[in-house]
């Protein structure tokens, strides 16, 4: 398999693939070639990763044929693509961190390899030869660990390039980047399109707007719209997506805002590894706002949501929640105080995998007197409150009885979203509470955020969207390094003023207004 | 959708079990038995007379106590392995209390040394609990490691401080302690073989069992800090806390097997009276899938598994520590279906290279088109 020549033309026809009740994909076909980005996006579960995995070798399709310049192939492993120059960018970074670059990219080049020794100087030469040909700048000897998110993101590119792949497969590339990093990579890799074919999955529809050339839509694991990307609006692709007219909810900015809930004061907490993560941590939310924290994740945002729930210990400072301190209280008593709490792992977090849906709707209430009586629980009223929120909330699932592990991420967060806001609390903390997840779901979680809003309770919304910060929050609060930097007014935010910020630069040396155009988030909520 | 996939766990299941069967056919027929006169002697042999019916629910007995005290701690997230010393500190404390009075009526003396064993079984769970919640010591060294503990106590005492006086007088040196008085005997049930009501009181526990851990609230907080830690410390759970009792519960369910064994059979503690149940019962509770109605039966099969091993040894001469090499091949099996039904992509293989076995013309009605 070695002298074959470069991948110009991917093409897949009639791709079926069938798992125990569930038909992941149905008769898929798509075709890429040279020069060219396609752009391939689907709400979470529509088949876009199993399409992947057919195509990389992981999965044989049951029926259906791969064609790589015109001729079938057979891919029975990761191994067989790489051979004919099918690579893949996994959304979450194969790097070891305790490696430099250069040995990254050893581990899976065999030819580097001899006898007893192994060509740490070869692949160094490899990485520079593909980093100064693609514009992809990285430093071969530097660790892992001491590279941004953004670089390894580079890193990753590269090494891909490095093994012979000449298609691309991006698996959601920008999930974990600042919106600065996102603008240079799509950049980058507009350039890079010129020589490469790329498939791009996303469901950002902003940036596949930006980098793409056509945009194929899965739903329900089959292609339910093929077209050239120039010629569609974001929203027309968001309702093909979703099957019906999306229009993500803005927060108007009308209703009264009431009395100070949440003070936080001079919090310092410690992080897993002993650091400061907080360090002097101040802010202030009233009833009836919804405070949007913007920053790129790492800069003490789950610190700080731990602290406020009562899972990690406060060095000093004070919580005041309505006049009491709940600084180093107990997580019962900070739940009993009426704080609400929306956290950033809803996987293993926010719910017990293996317990059934009606069971995770009770997970802070099942002790109380509506669900248990002398400590029997009372299984026709928690079926009962489950029947309830499923219908209030729209979660989709076969039956309250469904393990909700199995579920969809937007499901899974709508099941914790019910649960904290049928307990009726006073103040909620949100942290990325849409991260991940598809369309239909976010409008949901957005208009019932805004609703709450609407209702008294103060909200705390930490995000990395900027989107989603922008729409929903009446004040911004710019976290980094553990401080808050600046508070500002949503209506004074944009998307370049906030990604300075959430870089670490502080802007008051340039005048708000003139140097941006006035109210400049309209018509933000999709390009 | 669901239902399939039940359908599909089952047959995974069926086939592993299959495989299981093959495995040990393997060991039987390399020691020179043969399998299929084996496994017809182990599985219906009990089961022909009374005598063996009996035999088979008196060895049940102590298995579905330990499995379900398993089930308890392994739901609440600890995988206890110390079954085996909590049922011989069990043994130790039932003996001595029933030793210490015995004038007293069986109405109060019986109950007393019941609640003794288990005691004595509960105060070993709860040390690997408490070195677990509080110095996060990993429970499987630490069960370990009991056990061990426990079998040396247990020796000591039977062959110093608690060893019966005759045997000192006539010298015969077995390591055992006085014959108990007739007050703490648990009552036979069918006279004339040694089954006794040790099984009620079983499967009443398995009753119990079930309705603590799916009924009430301490069962749910103990299933939600094992099923998922993070999310229970989340919801306000005082996870640790919950370690400790159903280390507590589990250990206290094996001590009660060995109050159980010694008031029912033996009627004094001897040395390996254990024999083993303490491991066995890790496999029934699994066997079981860690549910009480489950448990019941598998704590049977294991049962007919130990009496008719111990048949197979005199007929056919095969060993009956064969059955160990039963035990590790089931567990064995059901760790990598469990596994197997986990990793699509192990699932996606074998299904290939099944496909690759199926002539094409069955292909189509198999559904596998590779």
């Amino acid at each position: 398999m070695t002298c074959l020549e470069p991948i110009s033309e991917l093409k897949l026809e009639g791709i079926t693939k069938r798992f125990p009740g569930v038909l992941a994909c149905d008769g898929i076909s798509l075709e890429v070639r040279r020069g060219e980005v396609l752009a391939l996006v689907g709400e979470n579960g529509a088949g876009k990763t199993t399409l992947m995995n057919i195509i990389m070798g992981l999965y044989r399709p049951d029926s259906g044929t791969i064609y790589v310049n015109g001729e079938p192939a057979h891919f029975r492993a990761p191994g067989d693509a790489y051979a004919r120059g099918i690579g893949m960018v996994h959304q979450h970074f194969m790097l070891v961190p305790n490696m430099t670059v250069a040995e990254n990219l050893a581990m899976g080049l065999k030819q580097l390899h001899h006898f007893m020794r192994l060509d740490l100087k070869g692949a160094a030469q490899q990485i520079r030869e593909v980093s100064e040909r693609y514009e992809l700048p990285v430093n071969p000897d530097a660790y892992i660990w001491q590279l941004s998110v953004g670089e390894q993101q580079r890193v990753e590119l590269v090494t891909t390039l490095c093994l012979g792949a000449r298609l691309l497969i991006l698996d959601e590339p920008t999930s974990a980047l600042t919106p600065q990093e996102t603008d240079d990579l799509i950049e980058r890799l507009q350039r890079m399109a010129s020589e490469l074919a790329i498939i791009f999955i996303s469901h950002k529809l902003n940036e596949v707007k930006a980098l793409s050339d056509r945009v194929s839509i899965l739903r329900h694991g089959a292609v339910v719209f093929n077209g050239r990307t120039a010629n569609h609006e974001p929203s027309e692709l968001a309702a093909l997506m979703t099957g019906h007219d999306v229009t993500l909810p803005r927060n108007e900015g009308s209703g009264l805002q009431g009395q100070p809930l949440l003070s936080v004061k001079n919090l310092c907490v410690r992080g897993d590894r002993g650091n400061l993560a907080l360090d002097g941590l101040e802010l202030e939310l009233r009833a009836g706002e919804i405070l949007g924290v913007a920053g790129v994740s790492g800069n003490g945002q789950r610190e700080f949501a731990d602290a406020l729930a009562g899972l990690r210990p406060v060095e000093s400072g004070e919580i005041r929640f309505e006049g009491r301190d709940l600084a180093n209280r107990s997580p019962r008593e900070i739940i009993a105080s009426g704080m609400g709490y929306v956290p950033e792992d809803r996987q293993t977090e926010g719910i017990v995998p293996s317990f059934s849906v009606k069971d995770n709707l009770i997970l802070k209430d099942f002790a109380s007197r509506n669900f248990s009586r002398f400590s029997f629980l009372r299984r026709k009223d928690i079926d009962r409150n489950a029947e309830a929120l499923k219908e209030r909330f729209d979660i989709r699932c076969p039956s309250i009885n469904t393990a909700t592990g199995a579920l969809s991420g937007g499901n899974i967060q709508k099941v914790i979203l019910a649960r904290e806001i049928a307990r009726g609390p006073k103040a909620l903390v949100a942290v990325y509470p849409t991260r991940g997840i598809d369309m239909g779901a976010q409008e949901f979680i957005h208009s019932q955020l805004l609703e709450r809003r609407r209702e008294g309770i103060g909200i705390v919304l930490i995000s990395e969207e900027l989107e989603e910060v922008m729409n929903l929050s009446d004040r911004i609060a710019v976290i980094y390094k553990g401080k808050i930097l600046k508070i500002l007014p949503a209506v004074e935010a944009t998307r370049e003023r906030l990604g300075i910020l959430m870089a670490g630069l502080v802007d008051t040396d340039r005048p708000p207004a003139p140097a941006t155009p006035p109210l400049p988030v309209a018509g933000a909520a999709h390009d | 959708m669901t239902k399939q996939k039940l359908v599909y766990g089952s047959v995974v299941v069926v086939a592993v079990s299959l495989i299981a069967a093959l495995l040990v056919a393997l060991v039987l027929y390399a020691i020179g038995a043969s399998p299929l006169a084996t496994y017809k002697t182990i599985l219906t042999g009990p089961l022909s007379d009374m005598f063996g019916v009996t035999e088979v629910l008196v060895r049940s007995v102590p298995l579905l106590l330990v499995g379900l005290g398993i089930a308890i701690s392994f739901r609440s997230g600890i995988l206890n392995i110390g079954a085996e010393g909590q049922i011989q500190m069990g043994v130790l404390a039932s003996t001595a209390m029933a030793l210490a009075f015995p004038h007293l009526p069986k109405a109060i003396l019986l109950p007393l040394v019941l609640m003794a064993g288990a005691l004595g079984g509960a105060l070993w769970g709860g040390i690997a609990g408490w070195l677990k919640a509080r110095l996060q010591v990993n429970e499987i060294l630490s069960t370990v490691m009991l056990n061990y503990i426990a079998a040396q106590v247990h020796t000591f005492l039977l062959r110093g401080p608690m060893l019966d006086p005759n045997e000192l007088e006539t010298g015969s040196g077995t390591p055992q302690s006085m014959r108990l008085p007739e007050a703490s005997f648990l009552d036979q049930i069918v006279p004339g073989t040694r089954l006794h009501t040790g099984l009620i009181l079983a499967l009443v526990a398995a009753v119990l069992v079930w309705v603590l851990l799916w009924k009430t609230t301490l069962g749910y907080r103990m299933r939600a800090a094992g099923a998922g830690a993070k999310a229970a410390r989340y919801a306000g759970i005082p996870v640790e806390r919950y370690l400790i009792i159903a280390m507590l519960l589990a250990g206290g369910f094996a001590g009660l097997a060995g109050a159980v064994e010694v008031t029912g059979v033996h009627h004094r503690a001897i040395e390996g009276i254990s024999s083993g149940y303490g491991f066995a019962g890790i496999v029934v509770a699994l066997f079981g899938g860690l549910h009480p109605a489950g448990i019941v039966p598998s704590a049977v099969f294991f049962g007919i598994l130990l009496i008719g091993a111990d048949m197979t040894q005199r007929s056919a001469g095969v060993p009956a520590n064969m059955v160990l090499v039963l035990q590790g091949v089931i567990i064995l099996s059901i760790v990598s279906a469990q596994s197997f039904l986990r990793n699509p992509y192990a699932q996606e293989r074998l299904l290939r290279w099944l496909g690759g076995l199926v002539p094409t013309a069955l292909r189509s009605k198999k559904g596998v088109q590779p």
